[in-house]
């Protein structure tokens, strides 16, 4: 087991910059999550610690060891696929015994680590069957199984749950960070489900564009954004834009919005706020104002969405349409059409540099 | 209702009609090989004289093991080189693999009356000149495209994430290609080893003028044998040949069926 780290790594295809000047450090034994859009540089960048492509610059290592220029095969990685590529021509056992096989172990060693890898993805029973004769599911843990059961320093996974259905992919998710735990190794998985990054992952990194664009636990990067794109492409966010007034910022029209946390800007620099949807109260307006919650903004409901456990506003204010999401707590719902006015804190409020 | 079952039965027809032109000739002339009249009359009296009296034509025995040693020695060197050929075109980009890709097709086409009189010219200019050798080569060439076309067919079907997958996994380029690679086109490769088998072993034009007297392939000394004068014995070594080339046949298709189903 090892700790992956990754410095000013760069890769172009043509004059495509799939990867500009990343870095991160991936701790032994973390479980990490690259998330991303599609053409964001996610899968280059698993792609390059795995070995299937080389950086143009920079450095890559595996446990302290220099690996970037060291093919696949030689640098004991495991690794997942979106598709599980698993051999046909070969049984569930004989997929799982590969890695072992090539490295010429003895039969008897193969038999025994295979049996083991597949009770610990639940798959005991059905080493003699053919890959096509499995489910979506049942694929997957095969896949993982042989990808572990080399003991290899790092586990790579490439959207290993995409091709599975929802229910499915949320015993998945529990499954994999299970085994993950039991065995301890270091997991990179790559993935465009903000969801999927939040609930499984100790820490995510977000990219763009073939830049990191930010990079910490999920909490972290889920109440203090650092850019628009981070806010809104991890979980839902209003942003409002207008001019730093030093603790927040000044709205086109002069209201002000007030920010408890995010960056430290120059008065009168542009500057954006983001408010997380669950953070705003929407009341009628005949409430008291409370004192915790300064921020106001008054609009008008232009669609509301039930979804039972709780409800989404869409409020128009100004051009601008504002999404609330309130639990459903019993208490009396808003129609369309109504004045609202809108509420929140200060410390739901991140500031953003534009 | 009606008009259904006329169209049924028309169509009936057709296969029935469609059948009977391509295998009625083969039919009668396998039948004539079990006749005891030399002249195809009838009524038909059984004999397998024509069988023994082939057994007896040494001429005739040695061009059929000259066209099942060249067949065979081309089916083995088109499909190893054939199939390496497709590894190469799938797995590496190249300056001018396109222009290579093209160019494979076009000896597929080029009438063989051309191919084999370019062939003679070609192997006197070198030194070669005629014989089984040239033959042999003549073959090589002929069957390559074919393989190479099948084997690269089912190279489409292919996932690279398995060889992927493979080198995740510690496998070397060798280990990639003989445990997981070669298994997923070996029904390629065994369709792609019998079409060379029977564009070697049919083989008429090319080897025609390849071959010197004594020097000859099954399908040459036939119909030399038939420009002397006809006998029964070409009907027997006839229905022989389409026997196993039929297997064959029915073989290639088995495995071309496989390739649709996996």
């Amino acid at each position: 087991m090892a700790g992956v780290k990754v410095s000013n790594v760069s890769r172009s295809f043509g004059a495509h910059k799939a990867l500009d000047d990343v870095s991160i450090d991936f701790a032994d034994g973390g479980f990490y999550a690259l998330l991303g859009p599609s053409g964001s540089g996610k899968t280059t960048l698993l792609r390059q610690i795995a070995g299937f492509d080389f950086p143009d610059s920079g450095r890559i290592a595996i446990g302290g060891e220099s690996v970037e220029r060291v093919p696949v095969e030689k640098r004991q990685i495991g690794m997942v696929f979106q598709n599980y590529a698993l051999f046909p021509n070969m049984s569930v056992a004989d997929n799982v015994a590969f890695g072992l096989s090539v490295r010429g172990e003895a039969k008897a060693t193969i038999a025994t680590e295979v049996q083991r890898a597949l009770d610990l993805v639940q798959l005991g029973k059905l080493g003699g069957r053919r890959p096509h004769q499995l489910s979506g599911g049942q694929r997957q843990r095969v896949a993982l199984a042989r990808a572990i059961v080399t003991k290899p320093r790092v586990l790579l996974l490439d959207e290993p749950l995409g091709a599975l259905d929802k229910a499915l992919r949320v015993d998945m998710q529990i499954e994999l960070k299970r085994i993950q735990r039991e065995i301890g190794i270091t997991t990179i998985f790559v993935t465009h489900d903000q969801e999927e990054a939040l609930t499984m992952s100790d820490r995510i990194g977000i990219l763009r564009d073939g830049r990191l664009v930010q990079e910490g636990p999920p909490e972290e990067i889920y109440d203090r954004p650092q850019s628009e794109f981070a806010a809104t492409f991890l979980g839902d966010a209003n942003i409002f834009r207008g001019d730093a007034t030093g603790n927040g910022i000044r709205l086109p029209d002069g209201t002000a919005i007030a920010a408890g946390a995010g960056a430290t800007l120059t008065v009168g620099a542009k500057a954006s706020c983001a408010v997380r949807p669950e953070r705003i109260q929407i009341s009628t307006g005949t409430e008291k104002p409370d004192a915790g919650n300064s921020n106001t903004l008054k609009g008008q409901v232009s669609k509301r969405i039930f979804a039972g456990n709780n409800s989404t506003y869409f409020v128009e204010r100004q051009g601008q349409t504002l999404k609330v999401i309130v639990q459903n707590t019993g208490a009396e719902r808003l129609a369309e059409g109504e004045d609202v006015v809108l509420r929140w804190s200060p410390e739901s409020t991140v500031l953003i540099a534009a | 209702m009606a008009t259904t079952r006329i169209l049924e039965g028309l169509g009936r027809l057709y296969v029935g009609l469609l059948l009977a032109f391509l295998y009625l000739p083969i039919i009668i002339m396998a039948l004539m090989s079990f006749n005891v009249s030399p002249f195809y009359q009838l009524p038909f009296e059984w004999t397998t004289e024509w069988y023994a009296s082939l057994w007896q034509n040494d001429q005739l025995i040695a061009a059929t093991w000259n066209s099942l040693e060249i067949a065979i020695i081309t089916t083995i060197i088109s499909t190893v080189l054939g199939a390496a050929a497709s590894l190469a075109l799938y797995r590496y980009e190249f300056r001018g693999k396109k222009v290579l890709q093209a160019l494979l097709f076009p000896p597929i086409a080029i009438p063989w009356l051309i191919t084999g009189t370019a062939m003679l010219i070609f192997f006197f200019g070198i030194g070669i000149g005629r014989g089984l050798f040239a033959i042999l080569l003549g073959h090589v060439a002929l069957a390559l495209p074919y393989v190479i076309v099948v084997v690269s067919a089912r190279l489409q079907t292919f996932a690279p994430e398995l060889e992927e997958a493979a080198r995740s996994l510690g496998a070397n380029q060798w280990q990639v290609t003989n445990r997981v690679t070669l298994p997923w086109i070996m029904p390629g490769v065994i369709a792609g080893g019998l079409f060379a088998f029977a564009v070697s072993f049919d083989q008429f034009v090319v080897s025609y003028f390849l071959s010197t007297p004594g020097q000859t392939t099954l399908p040459v000394e036939i119909y030399a044998a038939i420009r002397k004068g006809f006998t029964p014995e070409i009907n027997a070594v006839s229905t022989i040949i389409i026997v196993v080339s039929m297997a064959l046949m029915l073989l290639t298709a088995r495995f071309f069926k496989f390739g649709g189903e996996k």
